[in-house]
Protein backbone atom coordinates (compact mmCIF):
# COMPACT_ATOMS: atom_id res chain seq x y z
CA UNK A 1 0.00 0.00 0.00
CA UNK A 2 2.88 2.36 0.78
CA UNK A 3 3.89 2.41 -2.87
CA UNK A 4 0.36 3.22 -4.03
CA UNK A 5 0.09 5.95 -1.44
CA UNK A 6 3.35 7.58 -2.56
CA UNK A 7 2.36 7.33 -6.22
CA UNK A 8 -0.90 9.05 -5.36
CA UNK A 9 1.02 11.94 -3.85
CA UNK A 10 3.25 12.06 -6.92
CA UNK A 11 0.29 12.24 -9.29
CA UNK A 12 -1.44 15.04 -7.37
CA UNK A 13 1.75 17.08 -7.00
CA UNK A 14 2.54 16.90 -10.69
CA UNK A 15 -0.92 18.17 -11.64
CA UNK A 16 -0.67 20.89 -9.02
CA UNK A 17 2.76 21.81 -10.36
CA UNK A 18 1.42 22.18 -13.90
CA UNK A 19 -1.40 24.44 -12.72
CA UNK A 20 0.92 26.65 -10.67
CA UNK A 21 3.75 26.98 -13.16
CA UNK A 22 1.45 27.74 -16.10
CA UNK A 23 0.49 30.96 -14.32
CA UNK A 24 4.08 32.20 -14.01
CA UNK A 25 4.66 34.99 -16.57
CA UNK A 26 7.49 34.61 -19.10
CA UNK A 27 9.20 37.62 -17.49
CA UNK A 28 9.90 35.52 -14.42
CA UNK A 29 11.04 32.31 -16.06
CA UNK A 30 14.71 32.68 -15.08
CA UNK A 31 13.93 33.28 -11.37
CA UNK A 32 11.46 30.39 -11.64
CA UNK A 33 14.24 28.08 -12.80
CA UNK A 34 16.72 29.16 -10.15
CA UNK A 35 13.95 28.89 -7.57
CA UNK A 36 13.23 25.40 -8.85
CA UNK A 37 16.95 24.64 -8.38
CA UNK A 38 16.57 25.63 -4.77
CA UNK A 39 13.46 23.49 -4.27
CA UNK A 40 15.14 20.47 -5.88
CA UNK A 41 17.70 20.86 -3.09
CA UNK A 42 15.00 19.20 -0.94
CA UNK A 43 17.16 16.10 -1.43
CA UNK A 44 19.09 17.53 1.53
CA UNK A 45 16.31 16.22 3.79
CA UNK A 46 16.91 12.69 2.55
CA UNK A 47 20.67 13.16 2.66
CA UNK A 48 20.58 14.31 6.31
CA UNK A 49 18.85 11.15 7.42
CA UNK A 50 21.45 9.04 5.63
CA UNK A 51 24.51 11.02 6.74
CA UNK A 52 23.59 10.95 10.41
CA UNK A 53 22.67 7.33 11.01
CA UNK A 54 26.07 6.57 12.47
CA UNK A 55 25.97 2.99 11.14
CA UNK A 56 27.20 2.41 7.63
CA UNK A 57 30.44 4.12 6.80
CA UNK A 58 29.72 4.26 3.09
CA UNK A 59 26.16 5.49 3.48
CA UNK A 60 27.43 8.15 5.85
CA UNK A 61 30.06 9.40 3.43
CA UNK A 62 27.69 9.43 0.49
CA UNK A 63 25.11 11.14 2.66
CA UNK A 64 27.55 13.88 3.70
CA UNK A 65 28.51 14.55 0.08
CA UNK A 66 24.83 14.66 -0.86
CA UNK A 67 24.15 17.10 2.00
CA UNK A 68 26.88 19.40 0.69
CA UNK A 69 25.67 19.30 -2.92
CA UNK A 70 22.02 19.77 -2.04
CA UNK A 71 22.86 22.61 0.35
CA UNK A 72 24.66 24.41 -2.49
CA UNK A 73 21.37 24.25 -4.39
CA UNK A 74 19.24 25.36 -1.48
CA UNK A 75 21.38 28.28 -0.31
CA UNK A 76 22.62 29.34 -3.75
CA UNK A 77 19.24 28.88 -5.40
CA UNK A 78 17.21 30.93 -2.94
CA UNK A 79 19.83 33.65 -2.63
CA UNK A 80 20.32 34.18 -6.34
CA UNK A 81 16.57 34.09 -6.95
CA UNK A 82 16.08 36.76 -4.31
CA UNK A 83 18.89 38.81 -5.86
CA UNK A 84 17.18 38.64 -9.25
CA UNK A 85 13.67 39.32 -8.03
CA UNK A 86 14.89 42.38 -6.12
CA UNK A 87 15.83 43.87 -9.51
CA UNK A 88 12.32 43.65 -10.95
CA UNK A 89 10.70 47.03 -10.42
CA UNK A 90 7.53 48.63 -11.63
CA UNK A 91 7.59 51.84 -13.65
CA UNK A 92 7.88 55.01 -11.60
CA UNK A 93 9.34 53.43 -8.50
CA UNK B 1 5.32 6.89 15.16
CA UNK B 2 6.24 8.83 18.28
CA UNK B 3 5.42 12.43 19.09
CA UNK B 4 8.64 13.65 17.45
CA UNK B 5 7.94 11.58 14.37
CA UNK B 6 4.50 13.07 14.09
CA UNK B 7 5.84 16.60 14.54
CA UNK B 8 8.40 15.97 11.79
CA UNK B 9 5.72 14.74 9.40
CA UNK B 10 3.53 17.76 10.20
CA UNK B 11 6.48 20.07 9.56
CA UNK B 12 6.87 18.43 6.14
CA UNK B 13 3.20 19.10 5.39
CA UNK B 14 3.63 22.77 6.27
CA UNK B 15 6.83 22.94 4.22
CA UNK B 16 4.99 21.51 1.20
CA UNK B 17 2.23 24.10 1.65
CA UNK B 18 4.84 26.87 1.76
CA UNK B 19 6.50 25.61 -1.45
CA UNK B 20 3.13 25.59 -3.19
CA UNK B 21 2.13 29.01 -1.93
CA UNK B 22 5.57 30.36 -2.84
CA UNK B 23 5.18 29.14 -6.41
CA UNK B 24 1.71 30.66 -6.54
CA UNK B 25 3.09 34.07 -5.56
CA UNK B 26 5.66 33.71 -8.35
CA UNK B 27 2.69 34.25 -10.69
CA UNK B 28 3.19 38.00 -10.51
CA UNK B 29 6.34 40.11 -10.48
CA UNK B 30 4.90 42.21 -7.65
CA UNK B 31 4.63 39.28 -5.23
CA UNK B 32 7.39 37.02 -6.55
CA UNK B 33 10.02 38.05 -4.02
CA UNK B 34 7.70 37.27 -1.14
CA UNK B 35 6.95 33.92 -2.76
CA UNK B 36 10.62 33.04 -2.92
CA UNK B 37 11.00 33.96 0.75
CA UNK B 38 8.05 31.75 1.74
CA UNK B 39 9.52 28.89 -0.23
CA UNK B 40 12.85 29.40 1.57
CA UNK B 41 11.09 29.36 4.95
CA UNK B 42 9.45 26.08 3.93
CA UNK B 43 12.87 24.65 3.09
CA UNK B 44 14.32 25.78 6.42
CA UNK B 45 11.42 24.15 8.22
CA UNK B 46 11.93 20.88 6.32
CA UNK B 47 15.66 20.88 7.10
CA UNK B 48 15.15 21.59 10.80
CA UNK B 49 12.55 18.84 10.94
CA UNK B 50 14.94 16.40 9.26
CA UNK B 51 17.64 17.28 11.81
CA UNK B 52 15.28 16.50 14.68
CA UNK B 53 14.86 12.93 13.48
CA UNK B 54 15.83 10.62 16.34
CA UNK B 55 17.57 8.27 13.95
CA UNK B 56 20.29 10.88 13.58
CA UNK B 57 22.98 10.28 16.13
CA UNK B 58 26.01 11.81 14.48
CA UNK B 59 25.80 15.40 13.46
CA UNK B 60 29.38 16.18 12.49
CA UNK B 61 29.12 14.93 8.92
CA UNK B 62 25.72 16.50 8.39
CA UNK B 63 26.90 19.86 9.67
CA UNK B 64 30.18 19.68 7.77
CA UNK B 65 28.25 19.05 4.56
CA UNK B 66 25.88 21.91 5.28
CA UNK B 67 28.65 24.39 6.05
CA UNK B 68 30.64 23.48 2.94
CA UNK B 69 27.54 23.57 0.72
CA UNK B 70 26.22 26.75 2.30
CA UNK B 71 29.47 28.66 1.82
CA UNK B 72 29.82 27.56 -1.81
CA UNK B 73 26.16 28.27 -2.56
CA UNK B 74 26.16 31.70 -0.94
CA UNK B 75 29.41 32.66 -2.67
CA UNK B 76 28.14 31.58 -6.07
CA UNK B 77 24.81 33.37 -5.60
CA UNK B 78 26.53 36.64 -4.68
CA UNK B 79 29.24 36.58 -7.31
CA UNK B 80 27.47 35.26 -10.40
CA UNK B 81 26.97 37.73 -13.25
CA UNK B 82 23.44 37.94 -14.58
CA UNK B 83 24.76 37.09 -18.05
CA UNK B 84 26.04 33.82 -16.57
CA UNK B 85 22.76 32.74 -14.99
CA UNK B 86 22.27 29.93 -17.54
CA UNK B 87 25.63 28.41 -16.57
CA UNK B 88 24.77 28.65 -12.88
CA UNK B 89 21.36 27.04 -13.33
CA UNK B 90 22.97 24.30 -15.44
CA UNK B 91 25.54 23.58 -12.71
CA UNK B 92 22.89 23.60 -9.99
CA UNK B 93 20.78 21.15 -12.00
CA UNK B 94 23.83 18.93 -12.04
CA UNK B 95 24.42 19.20 -8.28
CA UNK B 96 20.77 18.36 -7.62
CA UNK B 97 21.09 15.29 -9.84
CA UNK B 98 24.28 14.16 -8.13
CA UNK B 99 22.73 14.62 -4.68
CA UNK B 100 19.83 12.38 -5.71
CA UNK B 101 22.21 9.78 -7.12
CA UNK B 102 24.13 9.71 -3.83
CA UNK B 103 20.94 9.50 -1.76
CA UNK B 104 19.73 6.66 -3.96
CA UNK B 105 23.01 4.78 -3.60
CA UNK B 106 23.18 5.39 0.14
CA UNK B 107 19.56 4.26 0.56
CA UNK B 108 20.63 0.84 -0.64
CA UNK B 109 22.92 0.41 2.33
CA UNK B 110 20.54 1.94 4.83
CA UNK B 111 17.03 0.60 4.50
CA UNK B 112 15.19 -2.62 3.81
CA UNK B 113 14.88 -3.37 0.15
CA UNK B 114 11.91 -4.86 -1.64
CA UNK B 115 11.63 -4.78 -5.42
CA UNK B 116 9.68 -1.52 -5.44
CA UNK B 117 12.39 0.24 -3.44
CA UNK B 118 15.10 -1.27 -5.65
CA UNK B 119 13.38 0.04 -8.77
CA UNK B 120 13.14 3.53 -7.28
CA UNK B 121 16.79 3.36 -6.25
CA UNK B 122 17.70 2.53 -9.84
CA UNK B 123 15.57 5.44 -11.05
CA UNK B 124 17.12 7.96 -8.69
CA UNK B 125 20.62 6.82 -9.67
CA UNK B 126 19.80 6.78 -13.37
CA UNK B 127 18.02 10.15 -13.55
CA UNK B 128 20.42 11.73 -11.07
CA UNK B 129 23.48 10.46 -12.93
CA UNK B 130 22.40 11.55 -16.37
CA UNK B 131 21.29 14.92 -14.99
CA UNK B 132 24.72 15.38 -13.44
CA UNK B 133 26.89 14.71 -16.48
CA UNK B 134 24.32 16.15 -18.91
CA UNK B 135 24.32 19.37 -16.92
CA UNK B 136 28.11 19.49 -16.83
CA UNK B 137 28.20 19.19 -20.63
CA UNK B 138 25.49 21.87 -20.91
CA UNK B 139 27.54 24.06 -18.56
CA UNK B 140 30.62 23.48 -20.69
CA UNK B 141 28.78 24.42 -23.86
CA UNK B 142 27.14 27.51 -22.32
CA UNK B 143 30.37 28.82 -20.85
CA UNK B 144 32.18 27.84 -24.06
CA UNK B 145 34.72 25.82 -22.12
CA UNK B 146 33.98 23.14 -24.69
CA UNK B 147 32.78 23.75 -28.24
CA UNK B 148 29.15 24.85 -28.26
CA UNK B 149 28.36 23.12 -31.54
CA UNK B 150 26.49 19.86 -31.95
CA UNK B 151 28.78 16.81 -31.75
CA UNK B 152 27.49 14.11 -34.05
CA UNK B 153 29.11 11.04 -35.50
CA UNK B 154 27.89 8.19 -37.64
CA UNK B 155 26.36 5.38 -35.67
CA UNK B 156 25.51 7.72 -32.79
CA UNK B 157 21.93 6.46 -32.63
CA UNK B 158 23.17 2.87 -32.49
CA UNK B 159 25.65 3.63 -29.71
CA UNK B 160 22.94 5.38 -27.73
CA UNK B 161 20.47 2.56 -28.27
CA UNK B 162 23.05 0.04 -27.05
CA UNK B 163 23.66 2.24 -24.04
CA UNK B 164 19.96 2.27 -23.18
CA UNK B 165 19.81 -1.52 -23.54
CA UNK B 166 22.86 -1.90 -21.29
CA UNK B 167 21.24 0.34 -18.67
CA UNK B 168 18.02 -1.69 -18.81
CA UNK B 169 19.94 -4.95 -18.52
CA UNK B 170 21.98 -3.76 -15.54
CA UNK B 171 18.83 -2.39 -13.90
CA UNK B 172 17.09 -5.75 -14.18
CA UNK B 173 20.15 -7.60 -12.91
CA UNK B 174 20.48 -5.16 -10.01
CA UNK B 175 16.88 -5.74 -8.95
CA UNK B 176 17.43 -9.51 -9.12
CA UNK B 177 20.77 -9.48 -7.28
CA UNK B 178 20.88 -6.35 -5.12
CA UNK B 179 23.65 -7.87 -3.00
CA UNK B 180 26.00 -7.93 -5.99
CA UNK B 181 27.32 -4.37 -6.04
CA UNK B 182 28.79 -4.74 -9.54
CA UNK B 183 25.38 -4.02 -11.04
CA UNK B 184 25.06 -0.90 -8.94
CA UNK B 185 28.42 0.38 -10.20
CA UNK B 186 27.43 -0.52 -13.75
CA UNK B 187 24.23 1.52 -13.49
CA UNK B 188 26.09 4.50 -12.06
CA UNK B 189 28.76 4.40 -14.76
CA UNK B 190 26.27 3.89 -17.60
CA UNK B 191 23.95 6.66 -16.45
CA UNK B 192 26.87 9.08 -16.18
CA UNK B 193 27.95 8.13 -19.69
CA UNK B 194 24.40 8.41 -20.97
CA UNK B 195 24.13 12.01 -19.71
CA UNK B 196 27.16 12.97 -21.78
CA UNK B 197 25.95 11.14 -24.88
CA UNK B 198 22.49 12.72 -24.60
CA UNK B 199 23.70 16.32 -24.52
CA UNK B 200 26.70 16.39 -26.87
CA UNK B 201 24.58 16.16 -30.08
CA UNK B 202 22.58 19.24 -29.05
CA UNK B 203 23.81 22.56 -30.42
CA UNK B 204 24.38 25.75 -28.45
CA UNK B 205 21.22 27.40 -29.84
CA UNK B 206 19.09 24.70 -28.24
CA UNK B 207 20.57 25.11 -24.76
CA UNK B 208 17.44 26.88 -23.41
CA UNK B 209 15.52 23.67 -24.08
CA UNK B 210 18.23 21.46 -22.61
CA UNK B 211 18.61 23.33 -19.33
CA UNK B 212 14.83 23.45 -18.93
CA UNK B 213 14.69 19.71 -19.46
CA UNK B 214 17.59 19.04 -17.08
CA UNK B 215 15.87 21.29 -14.56
CA UNK B 216 12.91 18.98 -14.81
CA UNK B 217 15.11 15.89 -14.46
CA UNK B 218 16.77 17.24 -11.31
CA UNK B 219 13.28 17.44 -9.80
CA UNK B 220 12.30 13.99 -10.99
CA UNK B 221 15.54 12.59 -9.56
CA UNK B 222 14.62 14.08 -6.18
CA UNK B 223 11.20 12.50 -6.61
CA UNK B 224 12.71 9.07 -7.25
CA UNK B 225 15.00 9.50 -4.25
CA UNK B 226 11.88 10.31 -2.23
CA UNK B 227 10.38 6.98 -3.23
CA UNK B 228 13.63 5.19 -2.40
CA UNK B 229 13.75 6.51 1.15
CA UNK B 230 9.97 6.68 1.59
CA UNK B 231 9.80 10.44 2.11
CA UNK B 232 6.76 12.50 1.11
CA UNK B 233 8.33 15.94 1.03
CA UNK B 234 10.94 14.84 -1.52
CA UNK B 235 8.17 13.55 -3.77
CA UNK B 236 6.05 16.71 -3.51
CA UNK B 237 8.93 19.17 -3.97
CA UNK B 238 10.58 17.03 -6.65
CA UNK B 239 7.45 16.77 -8.74
CA UNK B 240 6.80 20.51 -8.49
CA UNK B 241 10.27 21.08 -9.94
CA UNK B 242 9.72 18.34 -12.50
CA UNK B 243 6.47 19.93 -13.66
CA UNK B 244 8.07 23.36 -13.83
CA UNK B 245 10.91 22.11 -16.03
CA UNK B 246 8.55 20.26 -18.34
CA UNK B 247 6.37 23.34 -18.87
CA UNK B 248 9.40 25.53 -19.61
CA UNK B 249 10.67 22.89 -22.03
CA UNK B 250 7.32 22.91 -23.83
CA UNK B 251 7.29 26.72 -24.03
CA UNK B 252 10.81 26.76 -25.46
CA UNK B 253 10.02 24.09 -28.04
CA UNK B 254 6.85 25.90 -29.11
CA UNK B 255 8.77 29.16 -29.43
CA UNK B 256 11.18 27.44 -31.80
CA UNK B 257 8.41 25.54 -33.61
CA UNK B 258 10.15 22.25 -33.00
CA UNK B 259 9.22 19.05 -31.25
CA UNK B 260 11.20 17.93 -28.24
CA UNK B 261 12.43 14.83 -30.03
CA UNK B 262 13.66 17.01 -32.88
CA UNK B 263 15.70 19.09 -30.42
CA UNK B 264 17.08 16.04 -28.62
CA UNK B 265 17.96 13.82 -31.54
CA UNK B 266 18.93 16.02 -34.46
CA UNK B 267 21.76 18.50 -34.30
CA UNK B 268 20.05 21.69 -35.41
CA UNK B 269 23.33 23.56 -35.87
CA UNK B 270 24.40 21.03 -38.46
CA UNK B 271 21.46 21.74 -40.79
CA UNK B 272 22.84 23.08 -44.07
CA UNK B 273 20.10 25.38 -45.25
CA UNK B 274 19.23 25.75 -48.91
CA UNK B 275 20.39 29.17 -50.03
CA UNK B 276 17.29 31.31 -49.98
CA UNK B 277 17.09 33.91 -52.71
CA UNK B 278 17.24 37.22 -50.94
CA UNK B 279 16.30 40.32 -52.88
CA UNK B 280 17.16 43.90 -52.13
CA UNK B 281 20.30 45.44 -50.79
CA UNK B 282 21.83 46.23 -47.46
CA UNK B 283 21.31 49.87 -46.47
CA UNK B 284 23.71 51.03 -43.77
CA UNK B 285 22.90 54.10 -41.70
CA UNK B 286 25.16 56.40 -39.70
CA UNK B 287 24.64 57.11 -36.01
CA UNK B 288 23.81 60.73 -36.88
CA UNK B 289 21.05 59.79 -39.36
CA UNK B 290 19.68 57.18 -36.96
CA UNK B 291 19.45 59.90 -34.32
CA UNK B 292 17.32 62.13 -36.59
CA UNK B 293 14.89 59.28 -37.22
CA UNK B 294 14.67 58.46 -33.51
CA UNK B 295 14.20 62.10 -32.53
CA UNK B 296 11.10 62.26 -34.73
CA UNK B 297 9.72 58.90 -33.56
CA UNK B 298 6.76 58.75 -31.18
CA UNK B 299 6.85 55.01 -30.53
CA UNK B 300 9.86 52.73 -30.39
CA UNK B 301 10.12 49.01 -29.72
CA UNK B 302 13.49 47.58 -28.75
CA UNK B 303 14.04 43.89 -29.49
CA UNK B 304 17.09 42.59 -27.64
CA UNK B 305 18.88 39.31 -28.19
CA UNK B 306 21.81 37.58 -26.58
CA UNK B 307 24.14 39.85 -28.58
CA UNK B 308 23.04 42.71 -26.33
CA UNK B 309 24.21 40.78 -23.29
CA UNK B 310 27.50 39.86 -24.95
CA UNK B 311 28.17 43.53 -25.74
CA UNK B 312 27.08 44.40 -22.16
CA UNK B 313 24.87 47.03 -23.77
CA UNK B 314 21.83 46.76 -21.47
CA UNK B 315 22.78 49.77 -19.34
CA UNK B 316 23.31 52.11 -22.31
CA UNK B 317 20.06 50.77 -23.79
CA UNK B 318 18.27 51.83 -20.62
CA UNK B 319 19.91 55.27 -20.89
CA UNK B 320 18.78 55.64 -24.50
CA UNK B 321 15.33 54.51 -23.45
CA UNK B 322 15.14 57.31 -20.86
CA UNK B 323 16.28 59.95 -23.35
CA UNK B 324 13.64 58.82 -25.85
CA UNK B 325 10.96 58.98 -23.16
CA UNK B 326 12.03 62.49 -22.17
CA UNK B 327 11.62 63.32 -25.83
CA UNK B 328 7.94 62.25 -25.60
CA UNK B 329 8.39 58.86 -27.22
CA UNK B 330 6.76 55.65 -25.99
CA UNK B 331 9.39 52.93 -25.56
CA UNK B 332 8.71 49.24 -25.06
CA UNK B 333 10.77 46.09 -25.21
CA UNK B 334 9.69 43.08 -27.21
CA UNK B 335 11.05 39.89 -25.68
CA UNK B 336 11.04 36.67 -27.64
CA UNK B 337 10.72 33.54 -25.44
CA UNK B 338 14.00 32.10 -26.70
CA UNK B 339 15.98 35.34 -26.74
CA UNK B 340 19.04 34.77 -24.57
CA UNK B 341 20.44 31.49 -23.34
CA UNK B 342 17.66 30.42 -21.00
CA UNK B 343 13.94 31.11 -20.51
CA UNK B 344 13.40 34.68 -19.33
CA UNK B 345 17.09 35.57 -19.54
CA UNK B 346 16.57 38.90 -21.34
CA UNK B 347 14.06 40.05 -18.72
CA UNK B 348 16.57 39.55 -15.93
CA UNK B 349 19.32 41.37 -17.83
CA UNK B 350 17.03 44.33 -18.51
CA UNK B 351 15.69 44.32 -14.95
CA UNK B 352 19.30 44.50 -13.79
CA UNK B 353 19.67 47.64 -15.92
CA UNK B 354 16.63 49.10 -14.09
CA UNK B 355 14.18 48.71 -16.95
CA UNK B 356 10.75 48.44 -15.26
CA UNK B 357 9.11 45.06 -15.86
CA UNK B 358 5.85 46.54 -17.18
CA UNK B 359 7.88 47.83 -20.12
CA UNK B 360 8.95 44.29 -21.05
CA UNK B 361 6.34 42.93 -23.43
CA UNK B 362 5.98 39.34 -24.54
CA UNK B 363 5.97 38.50 -28.23
CA UNK B 364 2.17 38.06 -28.36
CA UNK B 365 1.64 41.50 -26.84
CA UNK B 366 4.08 43.35 -29.05
CA UNK B 367 3.28 41.82 -32.45
CA UNK B 368 -0.29 43.16 -32.86
CA UNK B 369 0.87 46.73 -32.30
CA UNK B 370 3.94 46.49 -34.54
CA UNK B 371 2.30 48.31 -37.48
CA UNK B 372 1.87 51.44 -35.36
CA UNK B 373 5.50 51.45 -34.25
CA UNK B 374 7.73 54.12 -35.78
CA UNK B 375 11.07 52.50 -35.12
CA UNK B 376 11.91 48.95 -34.11
CA UNK B 377 15.49 48.64 -32.85
CA UNK B 378 16.96 45.15 -33.04
CA UNK B 379 19.97 44.77 -30.75
CA UNK B 380 21.99 41.60 -31.03
CA UNK B 381 19.00 39.49 -32.08
CA UNK B 382 18.76 37.69 -35.40
CA UNK B 383 16.77 34.49 -35.76
CA UNK B 384 13.95 35.67 -33.46
CA UNK B 385 13.18 38.59 -35.81
CA UNK B 386 13.72 36.68 -39.06
CA UNK B 387 10.73 37.20 -41.39
CA UNK B 388 11.80 34.06 -43.29
CA UNK B 389 9.99 32.18 -40.52
CA UNK B 390 6.76 33.59 -41.97
CA UNK B 391 7.62 33.93 -45.63
CA UNK B 392 10.15 31.36 -46.80
CA UNK B 393 8.73 27.86 -46.68
CA UNK B 394 12.09 26.24 -47.37
CA UNK B 395 13.70 27.97 -44.40
CA UNK B 396 14.70 25.68 -41.53
CA UNK B 397 12.96 28.06 -39.12
CA UNK B 398 9.76 28.32 -41.18
CA UNK B 399 6.76 28.34 -38.86
CA UNK B 400 8.69 29.54 -35.82
CA UNK B 401 6.88 32.46 -34.17
CA UNK B 402 8.99 35.61 -34.52
CA UNK B 403 8.70 39.24 -33.52
CA UNK B 404 7.49 40.99 -36.68
CA UNK B 405 9.84 43.97 -36.56
CA UNK B 406 9.72 44.22 -40.35
CA UNK B 407 6.14 45.50 -40.01
CA UNK B 408 7.30 48.60 -38.13
CA UNK B 409 7.71 51.76 -40.22
CA UNK B 410 11.49 51.69 -39.83
CA UNK B 411 13.76 48.96 -38.50
CA UNK B 412 17.25 49.59 -37.15
CA UNK B 413 19.40 46.52 -36.87
CA UNK B 414 22.45 46.94 -34.64
CA UNK B 415 24.93 44.37 -35.74
CA UNK B 416 28.64 43.79 -35.57
CA UNK B 417 28.95 42.39 -39.08
CA UNK B 418 26.92 40.51 -41.66
CA UNK B 419 27.53 37.06 -40.12
CA UNK B 420 24.38 35.00 -39.77
CA UNK B 421 22.84 34.07 -36.41
CA UNK B 422 23.23 31.05 -34.16
CA UNK B 423 21.09 28.92 -36.46
CA UNK B 424 23.24 29.91 -39.45
CA UNK B 425 20.29 31.10 -41.50
CA UNK B 426 20.21 34.02 -43.91
CA UNK B 427 17.98 36.83 -42.64
CA UNK B 428 15.90 38.64 -45.33
CA UNK B 429 15.08 41.34 -42.77
CA UNK B 430 18.43 42.97 -43.46
CA UNK B 431 17.47 43.47 -47.11
CA UNK B 432 13.99 44.90 -46.57
CA UNK B 433 13.01 48.31 -47.88
CA UNK B 434 12.42 49.76 -44.39
CA UNK B 435 15.52 48.26 -42.75
CA UNK B 436 18.63 50.24 -41.92
CA UNK B 437 21.79 48.56 -40.65
CA UNK B 438 23.74 50.29 -37.90
CA UNK B 439 27.04 48.42 -38.02
CA UNK B 440 29.46 48.27 -35.13
CA UNK B 441 29.59 47.27 -31.47
CA UNK B 442 26.08 47.69 -30.03
CA UNK B 443 27.34 49.44 -26.90
CA UNK B 444 29.33 51.98 -28.93
CA UNK B 445 26.54 52.58 -31.43
CA UNK B 446 24.02 53.29 -28.68
CA UNK B 447 26.59 55.38 -26.84
CA UNK B 448 26.87 57.42 -30.06
CA UNK B 449 23.10 57.89 -30.19
CA UNK B 450 23.09 59.03 -26.56
CA UNK B 451 25.78 61.62 -27.30
CA UNK B 452 23.67 62.93 -30.20
CA UNK B 453 20.71 63.37 -27.87
CA UNK B 454 22.59 65.27 -25.19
Amino acid sequence: MEAVFLTFILMLSIFLGFELINKVPATLHTPLMSGANAISGITVVGAISLAGTGQHDVAQWLGAAAVALATINVVGGYMVTDRMLAMFKKRGK
Amino acid sequence: MGATGLAIQLAFVIAAALFIFGLKLLGSAATARKGNLLSAVGMLLAIVAALLDQGIVEFQWVLAGMVVGGVIGAGAARLVQMTSMPEMVALFNGFGGMASLLVGAAALGAGDSNTFILVTIVLSILIGGLTFTGSLVAYGKLSEKIGSGAVTFSGQQIVNSLLVLAILASAVMFCLQPENSQWLYAIIALSLLFGIMAVIPIGGADMPVVISLLNSYSGLAACAAGFAINNNILIVAGSLVGASGIILTQIMCKAMNRSLSNVLFSGFGSVSSAEAVVEGEIKPISVEDAFYVLEAASSVVIVPGYGMAVAQAQHVVKELCELLEENGCEVNFGIHPVAGRMPGHMNVLLAEADVPYDQLLEMDEVNPRMETVDVAIVIGANDVVNPAAREVESSPIYGMPVINVDKARTVFVLKRSMASGFAGIENPLFYKENTRMLFGDAKESIGGLIREFS
